[in-house]
């Protein structure tokens, strides 16, 4: 059957006035392959395995956009978690040399992040994973582009406290190291975290990963909320059906673009990611969605309803058009990148309390927001550990990306311009949980991981 | 014979010469025209074009640049893309 007038028209209206658009796509490397006793040439295998299929990616990226009318607005790249090609150069000034490699790797070949400096740590840490995590203060604050992630946790694991209890130090560090505590955004904490998520900042190309690998990450609120604005009358079914159907229609752009592109660099597809991702765009925003739906300011009564109808729709959608979804497929609610999500806390109708609640019905994570820079080091892995909680005890993806920033308090706010913006100061709780934090070790996997 | 089909997209306030125009430059670069439909919606005037690419010998940003330029003489958003993304995203 002939496309119609009517749905060329949908398609063309959501790439011109809906801001859709290919938010990422990331291609997977695998550094073990450029591991040498000689530590200056590892550097140098590493700088050229990035640098060549960065460019090659890059190349392969432009044409298709201009084929399908679609902006692929991210070209990234993840590589091995870093600890392991490390084990046998493990000190200070070797990790930083290689962030330092990666980055320029980066930066020479156009490619705005490079994700991967991290470690899988979920039952213990060799000394590789600690002298990495000794590292971050620099290495996020002396590269610009380079991202690391650390996994504490998986459900059949359980989580390393141990881990966490670093993490409060280690931030208030980068913190006072990089101009208004940038340095954090580029540092996630996870548990459960996917081998093939295309997003930053906790993207790595997984161990059980081929030596390339291509993965896609869809977007889309916008598109999502001009749908739902044209539905305002329909039940909480008719809401969910409407966003079914639009959630298939973006993710089978993905998916054509997605294996077309992996197609043409002739490595193996990995997945399309179909979380909707928001950004400061006006309109492109998750929060926006929820007001839509009826919520008068994302984080009163009703909004973890509203994002579990939401997610759970997105997911239906998603799931009928991909023939690998994968990633981390939630929806993403991070505070500064999100116009809806910043004016909520700036009206007091979001707290820290209600983003954790609504983390727990499939958002990633507690992600981009800034707390007070005199936070204690415990409050900030105690705030860590509840949101992993939710991720262990649920079996699923969880995350936090907290930014303490320096000689801020609650209610003040942080510039950085460009597409973060006007970042709001969040409330912490005042009272301590020190002495429970201090006890470490691990805690145990969930009974639901005892499943063969 | 194999062919390389697009969907042009017009959309904007009608007024004389849009056709003309961009069939013409259509007709300059070896551009087959498949078929044509207009219609009013939400307001605005929508035309679409479906067109075969592959005798042309232009390049398709260059033909998506003069189409941009006939886009911002005639104050209309014209938008051309591969006939794939429609298929993929209406048909299951």
């Amino acid at each position: 059957m002939a496309i119609t007038i009517d749905e060329v028209y949908e398609t063309t209206s959501m790439t011109l006035y809906q801001n859709l658009d290919i938010r990422t796509t990331t291609l997977g490397i695998n550094l073990k392959p450029c591991i040498d006793s000689d530590f200056d040439k590892f550097r140098k295998n590493v700088y050229e395995l990035v640098y060549q299929n960065a460019r090659k990616l890059i190349d392969e990226t432009k044409k298709l956009e201009s084929k399908y009318g679609v902006p692929i607005v991210n070209k990234r790249i993840s590589v091995t978690p870093v600890s392991l090609i490390m084990e046998s150069h493990c000190t200070r000034e070797k990790y930083l040399q290689m962030a330092i490699t990666l980055d320029k790797a980066a930066e020479d070949a156009g490619i705005d992040f490079i994700g991967g400096f991290g470690a899988l740590v979920q039952k213990g840490m060799t000394a590789s994973d600690k002298l990495l995590v000794e590292s971050l203060p620099e290495v996020l604050s002396k590269t610009q582009r380079v991202c690391s992630f650390l996994n504490v946790g998986t459900n059949v694991a359980g989580m390393n406290l141990d881990a966490v209890n670093l993490l409060g130090k280690m931030l208030k560090e980068t913190a006072k190291k990089s101009e208004n505590a940038i340095g954090c955004a580029k540092f996630v904490v996870l548990v459960n975290a996917p081998e093939d998520n295309p997003f930053m900042a906790g993207a790595f190309h997984g161990i059980g990963e081929a030596d390339l690998t291509l993965n896609i990450g869809i977007s889309g609120p916008g598109v999502v909320r001009s749908v739902v604005e044209k539905n305002k009358d329909g039940d909480l079914t008719d809401l969910s059906e409407t966003i079914k159907r639009t959630t298939f229609k973006i993710t089978r752009a993905g998916e054509l673009i997605g294996r077309e592109l992996a197609k043409n660099m002739k490595i193996p597809f990995g997945i399309v990611d179909i979380s909707l991702a928001s950004t400061t765009a006006e309109g492109d925003s998750v929060a926006r969605i929820i007001e839509q739906f009826g919520i008068e300011r994302i984080g009163t009564h009703g909004s973890t309803l509203a994002i579990a109808l939401l997610m759970d729709a997105v997911k239906k959608g998603g799931a009928m058009a991909s023939g690998n979804v994968g990633g981390l497929s939630g929806t993403f609610i991070p505070v500064s990148e999100d116009t809806g999500m910043i004016e909520a806390v700036q009206k007091g109708a979001l707290s820290l309390d209600k983003l954790e609640s609504l983390t727990s019905v499939c958002s990633v994570g507690l992600d981009m927001f800034a707390i007070p820079g005199d936070t204690p080091e415990e409050t900030i892995n105690a705030i860590i550990g509840d949101e992993l909680a939710i991720g262990i005890i649920n079996n699923k993806t969880t995350a936090v990306r907290v930014i303490p920033v320096p000689g801020k308090k609650a209610g003040d706010s942080v510039n950085y311009g460009g597409l973060l913006g006007n970042v709001p100061v969040m409330k912490v709780n005042k009272y301590s949980a020190k002495n429970f934090m201090r006890r470490g070790g691990r805690l145990p996997a969930p009974v639901t991981s005892m499943r063969n | 014979m194999k062919k390389e089909l697009l969907f042009i997209t017009v959309i904007g306030i009608d007024k004389k010469g849009i056709v003309a125009r961009v069939s013409n430059l259509l007709y300059e670069n070896d551009i087959n025209i498949e078929d044509i439909n207009q219609k009013i919606m939400e307001g605005y005037f929508v035309m679409t074009m479906l067109v075969d690419m592959n005798d042309s010998k232009t390049p398709l940003e260059d033909v998506r640049s003069k189409l941009e330029k006939i886009g911002k003489e005639m104050n209309l958003k014209i938008q051309i893309q591969h006939e794939n993304i429609f298929k993929m995203m209406h048909r299951v």
